[in-house]
């Protein structure tokens, strides 16, 4: 099979936690641990840990708790005099900066109040903002009483994306479920069908609006980005320098002028009279955007894909389309997922720039909220509450990528 | 043999011709129909804004063009300042993940996985309001070293009053980084010829420290400073480090440096034990294996995602626009609001970003180059 492109490595590698072993050969337990060089920290993900079990030190007998966490200490955190004075550090930093956290989150903190002159002169948080507000940071300016049905398109979203990561789901009605969903969802969110009143999507805002950029912008630029990693290979030289111009052209501009673009100049492409919702045109922005971005990492993939399985495909009298369809994209997407992963993962992020061309996206609740004069202090509370949701979609989508390449076994340990 | 090309038809060229054409056309007609005018004449006219921080001489009576250029320079600021810091930052965490303490590498895996994970504009707004609405104002500035002052108007430091001896000082400082350039060439040249180790670098040291220094003393040793004072309201004198430009130069660097430091330790990561193993039976020392052997070596798998993470860090600097500080996206921003000219000003907008993204990439290209195996593969 095929190496892996090396720029996967850095998100993927957890740190080894066995303990690091001398490195000599001659005497391998008796000596006693070096100073800290980056050598050393090399060598603990090479030596098998087996070379220490096998061979148990004469005080090893049934050691105590408590001997165990002192020899553990030792170990890790008191093994040179460098090391004493980096933990030491490390401790007075944790001291100096826990407690206080602690108190300011969770002991001082003010849960639940209407009025915010009395979290002015509380010790801790004001989570009786995000009390007060969590409705607007969540829904921003989308009716009242009908936030049920985001709610409602959000959950259903949210059970089919995990179903959908589940391996042993992944069966005919899958295919079958992802547009039934993502209908039901456009018409929870749209309404005008079925007795919902109308929402236009002026009126959308809050994460569910954060995750439909996020999902389409998905759903849209894959398919995009493949057809432009294949062009960027085509051996017709049209073909290939569109795509190479495209992809080059996009990665060298910031997000910020795409979508300035896309909200500003665009509207002078159309003929008189005809309107794009504003909404759609950041979306295609997104879209155009992160298509050149995932091209770069489908051609990483296909460009892993040994010559001889095109040579192969060839023998077989396979055309261009089954050659590619049924030989080479299959081998290279795989190999191309933990860079998709990560392009996925700063695209979700970058949705929260939609806010510089006026979409309410989740940041831009967050911020609006603070603009209540009543609140205005309260700021580390908003953006900590929305950063906390960016944060577990963004950990939970890095650490899937991990467990869906062991499982795909893309990262097939190298001799 | 059968052509693995295709043959694709030809009616989506002449389609694709065809809707440019009449995308051009619509274009020209609302441009028409909202009175705006086309062509980059505006770039001569004066801008009448302000700019709040200027690298070069500004005001609003100023042409566009210079409006424009000011942008840049700050642009540029923040990238250069940045890459660097960050680049430190990054290192410094990289290494730290892979320490056999416990605790630092602790520490180092939650700041790199917190901050990862949180959208870079989220960071830039939560440290500008934590500047201008958690700091105190002028009149309570804090004041933790005498002559320096923070408040919610940004750092205030001061400046030296500048002399003939700080021009001498900065001259002698360029001939002493040239001169420790050329001691390290006759260095490495002795060593090869003769296996002779000169100690280049407290020498080095010693020049570009040491000689400035000198000069200084000699000079009468000038510390002469303009130190910021309140008045009134607000402060005069000295240098300011205005709260947008830290806000943004904080949040981009702290950020940028934890994607530095996952590339870091992939790269140490990468290099092979047996490396290491035979510089050490070689009789180099640990300090020579890690400066000659593994270093380099790390550093082939290093660059060329590194120069992506430049390349993002000057391209996420245009962000600035949201927290106020006038990069190039928020001049060209202000002057396509006052002429209405958006094909124009986003067009200067990328060719510039698409300048110093390729001058970046070329530069690290020419890096990588040097630092790649020679006459393998």
């Amino acid at each position: 099979m095929s190496e892996r492109p090396k720029d996967d490595r850095p998100r993927n590698d957890t740190p080894p936690e066995q303990p690091a072993q001398p490195m000599s050969g001659d005497q391998p337990q008796q000596e006693p641990p070096f100073e800290e060089t980056p050598d050393e920290i090399f060598a603990r993900e090479e030596e098998p840990v087996e070379a220490i079990a096998a061979q148990p030190s004469p005080q090893q007998q049934a050691p105590g708790l408590l001997r165990v966490l002192t020899g553990w200490a030792r170990e890790n955190l008191f093994s040179s005099a460098g090391n004493t004075l980096l933990t030491l550090l490390c401790l007075w930093l944790l001291w100096v900066a826990v407690p206080p956290f602690v108190q300011w989150a969770f002991t001082g903190a003010i849960w639940s109040t209407a009025d915010p002159a009395l979290c002015r002169t509380a010790e801790g948080a004001c989570w009786a903002f995000i009390h007060d507000k969590y409705r607007f940071i969540f829904f921003g300016l989308y009716p009242y009483t009908e936030q049920w049905r985001p709610v409602l398109a959000m959950a259903l979203f949210i059970v089919l994306i995990a179903i959908s990561c589940y391996p042993p789901f992944w069966r005919w009605w899958l295919a079958l479920a992802w547009p039934l969903v993502l209908i039901s969802c456009a018409v929870l969110m749209w309404g005008g069908v079925l007795g919902l009143t109308f929402v236009p999507t002026d009126a959308w805002g809050g994460l569910p609006l954060t995750l439909i950029l996020a999902a389409v912008g998905m759903i849209g630029s894959f398919p995009m980005a493949i057809l432009l990693a294949l062009g960027r290979r085509s051996e017709l030289p049209a073909i290939r320098a569109v795509c190479v111009g495209f992809i080059e052209f996009v990665r060298g501009v910031p997000l910020i002028s795409v979508l300035f673009m896309a909200s500003v100049m665009f509207p002078l492409f159309l003929p008189e009279g005809v309107t794009v919702n504003k909404l759609l045109r950041a979306q295609v922005g997104i879209i155009l955007f992160t298509a050149a971005y995932l091209a770069e990492a489908v051609r990483g993939g296909l460009q892993a894909v040994p010559r001889g399985q095109y040579e192969a495909a060839d023998a077989l009298g396979l055309g261009y389309w089954q050659k590619t369809g049924l030989i080479v994209l299959p081998q290279a997407l795989k190999v191309a997922i933990p860079p998709l992963v990560n392009q996925f993962i700063s695209m979700f992020k970058d949705t929260s720039l939609v806010i510089i061309i006026g979409l309410f996206d989740l940041l831009t609740t967050a911020k609006t909220a603070l603009a209540d004069p009543q609140w205005r202090p309260f700021f580390i509370e908003s953006y900590a509450f929305v950063a906390l949701i960016y944060w577990s979609f963004c950990f939970f989508m890095s650490r899937y990528s991990l467990f869906i390449e062991r499982r795909l076994a893309v990262g097939h340990k190298r001799a | 043999m059968r052509a693995s090309a295709p043959s694709l038809p030809r009616w989506p060229s002449s389609a694709g011709i065809l809707l440019v054409a009449y995308l051009v056309s619509n274009t020209l007609a609302n441009l028409e129909t909202r009175n705006i005018a086309t062509g980059f004449g505006f770039l001569q006219r004066e801008a009448g804004f302000g700019i709040s921080e200027s690298a070069i001489p500004y005001n609003p009576a100023n042409t566009y063009f210079r409006a424009l250029a000011v942008g840049v320079f700050n642009t540029l600021k923040v990238a250069v300042v940045g890459i660097i810091l960050a680049t430190f930052i990054g290192i410094l965490a990289g290494v730290a993940r892979l320490s056999r303490n416990w605790l630092v590498a602790r520490l180092a895996t939650c700041y790199v996985e917190g901050l990862r994970n949180i959208p870079v504009l989220l960071q830039l707004f939560f440290w500008y309001a934590l500047i201008t609405e958690g700091l105190p104002g002028p009149r309570q500035a804090l004041n933790p070293l005498p002559g320096i002052f923070l408040s919610a108007r940004g750092l205030k430091l001061p400046e030296p009053v500048w002399q003939t001896t700080h021009a001498v000082m900065l001259v002698v400082f360029l001939v002493a980084i040239a001169v420790a350039w050329a001691i390290g060439r006759w260095a490495k040249l002795r060593q090869d010829r003769s296996g002779q180790v000169f100690p280049t670098l407290p020498v080095s040291l010693g020049l570009i420290i040491g000689l400035p220094f000198l000069v200084w003393l000699l000079g009468g040793a000038p510390m002469a400073l303009d130190v910021p004072a309140l008045q009134g309201f607000n402060f005069v004198g000295g240098v300011t480090i205005t709260p947008e430009f830290t806000a943004l130069l904080v949040g981009l660097v702290l950020y940028t440096a934890t994607f530095i430091a996952e590339i870091v330790r992939g790269g140490i990561l990468a290099v092979a034990h047996g490396q290491t193993e035979a510089g050490l039976a070689l009789g180099l020392s640990r300090g020579q294996v890690l400066r000659l052997v593994t270093l380099p070596q790390a550093m082939r798998v290093i660059i060329p995602p590194l120069t992506s993470q430049y390349l993002n860090l000057t391209k996420n600097s245009s962000l600035a626009v949201a927290i106020g500080f006038p990069d190039l996206v928020s001049v060209a921003n202000t002057a396509i609001n006052q002429t209405g000219q958006a094909v124009e000003g986003v067009a200067i907008i990328m060719a510039v970003y698409l300048t110093v993204s390729l001058s970046i990439s070329t530069f690290m290209n020419w890096y990588n180059r040097r630092i790649a195996v020679k006459g393998g593969r």
